[in-house]
């Protein structure tokens, strides 16, 4: 019971820190100054998450345990984190359906997460989620800005689907130490219906359902991409890992 | 302080008055509403911060402010707690603050009702703007120079200005 608290925990905290490590490599490269100050903004309110997560993962675990200890050296076979988050940014495109098809998640699961026994877990998603509402409408109108825009700009977002999508069945695939803890067939519907309505608008098609959905990293077995975040994120602590600001 | 003279929570909310928040000076942080509760027993005095944003840099800094503030009065018995629930709202913004902004150049949030809604381009909000009072203000930007603020501009004047965003 309490292992799953800890793995869910540790899970939920993961995505957070690599989706906002992820975003934060557009700091000072984003199109225009304006989107350039929101990615960062986004990226702050998931390093704010995960901080809170992590926080309460090392209180459970007791011991030497802490959020740096958590973060900054586990390997990536210790990473729970979906496989979606760890993606490459690539174009613009593929940076706003990222950020479009996981905040869409994120707000159905942590609306959800406000309901729970766990008084600390809900309290942290009562916070997150006001976040998550703007990075869910920014996302959106993205979305639908690039697919109902040019020829350019709809042929991008197309192809950004194709690359993207089979990362996001295993957002609704429970693990192990998720049973327990959310319900996330009731999300899946909710997410679907998001989905296909900004798509509507969009004038996207939404991938057909039999699509074959690459998983994984929940548990721990993750792309290639995850190991070279880890190195840029980890190498200082590791280095000197007396180190203190 | 004399060492027999008993503090009052009175006088540690008077203290927390004059602690500004880092990163918009203008405000107190009685202004903003982030000190939740003040509790003193047999002299030990622990205060309840709780954060705007999750990723507020901001809230190490205050911690450290409210214990200056209070050390430089005497009080040394000091535990600073954060609790995340119920989540900070700007509702809880004093009317003092909301002046104090809108003098500093920043447009103080709205009421409850224009908290932000998931839905694509949902109608936007009425901002005026602080420096000539114009509604004929177009936002910019959701996302502005900190995690609480966003972007605008002002049709009629041309000011670009900051707006402490409902939450």
């Amino acid at each position: 019971m309490k292992e799953n608290l800890i793995n869910y925990t540790i899970h939920l905290a993961d995505n957070a820190l690599i989706m906002g490590q992820r975003l934060s490599e557009w700091c000072g490269h984003g199109p225009i100054l304006e989107q350039d100050i929101a990615l960062s903004n986004i990226a702050l309110d998931y390093v704010g998450q995960a901080r809170n997560l992590y926080q309460y993962a090392a209180e459970l675990m007791g011991g030497d345990v802490t959020e740096d200890s958590l973060a900054y050296f586990r390997n990536d076979r210790d990473y729970k984190n979906n496989l979606l988050v760890e993606l490459p940014n690539g174009d613009w495109a593929q940076t706003v359906l990222k950020e479009f098809l996981f905040s869409a998640y994120q707000f159905y699961l942590y609306q959800q997460l406000t309901q729970s026994k766990d008084e600390r877990i809900a309290a942290i998603a009562e916070k997150s989620l006001k976040e998550v509402t703007y990075h869910l409408k920014w996302s959106s109108e993205w979305v639908i800005r690039l697919g109902d825009g040019t020829e350019e700009s709809k042929s991008r977002m197309e192809k950004a689907i194709d690359e993207i999508w089979m990362f996001t069945g295993e957002l609704f695939e429970a693990s192990e130490y998720e049973k327990e803890l959310i319900d996330l067939n009731s999300i899946k519907d909710k997410w679907n219906e998001k989905i296909a309505a900004v798509f509507n608008e969009a004038t996207l098609n939404v991938p057909e359902n039999k699509t074959w959905h690459q998983t994984g990293g929940k548990k721990g077995v993750h792309t290639e991409h995850l190991g070279y975040i880890l190195a840029e994120m980890q190498v200082l602590p590791r280095t000197y890992p007396d180190a203190t600001w | 302080m004399t060492g027999t003279e008993k503090i009052s929570i009175e006088k540690i909310w008077s203290i927390l008055k004059n602690v500004c928040d880092p990163e918009v000076p203008v405000l107190t942080i009685i202004d903003l509403g982030i000190v939740r509760n003040v509790r003193v027993e047999d002299n030990k005095v622990e205060i309840t911060i709780t954060p705007t944003y999750s990723g507020c840099p901001a809230m190490d800094v205050i911690s450290m402010n409210i214990r200056m503030a209070l050390l430089q009065e005497g009080i040394t018995d000091i535990s600073i707690k954060q609790n995340l629930s119920p989540a900070w709202t700007t509702d809880w913004m004093t009317e003092e603050g909301k002046q104090k902004l809108k003098a500093y150049g920043i447009a103080p949030p709205q009421y409850k009702q224009a908290v932000c809604e998931p839905e694509a381009f949902a109608k936007e909000e009425a901002i005026q703007c602080p420096l000539c009072n114009s509604y004929n203000t177009r936002l910019v930007s959701q996302f502005g120079s900190t995690a609480c603020k966003a972007l605008y501009q002002c049709n009629d004047c041309k000011e670009p200005f900051d707006y402490f965003k409902c939450h």
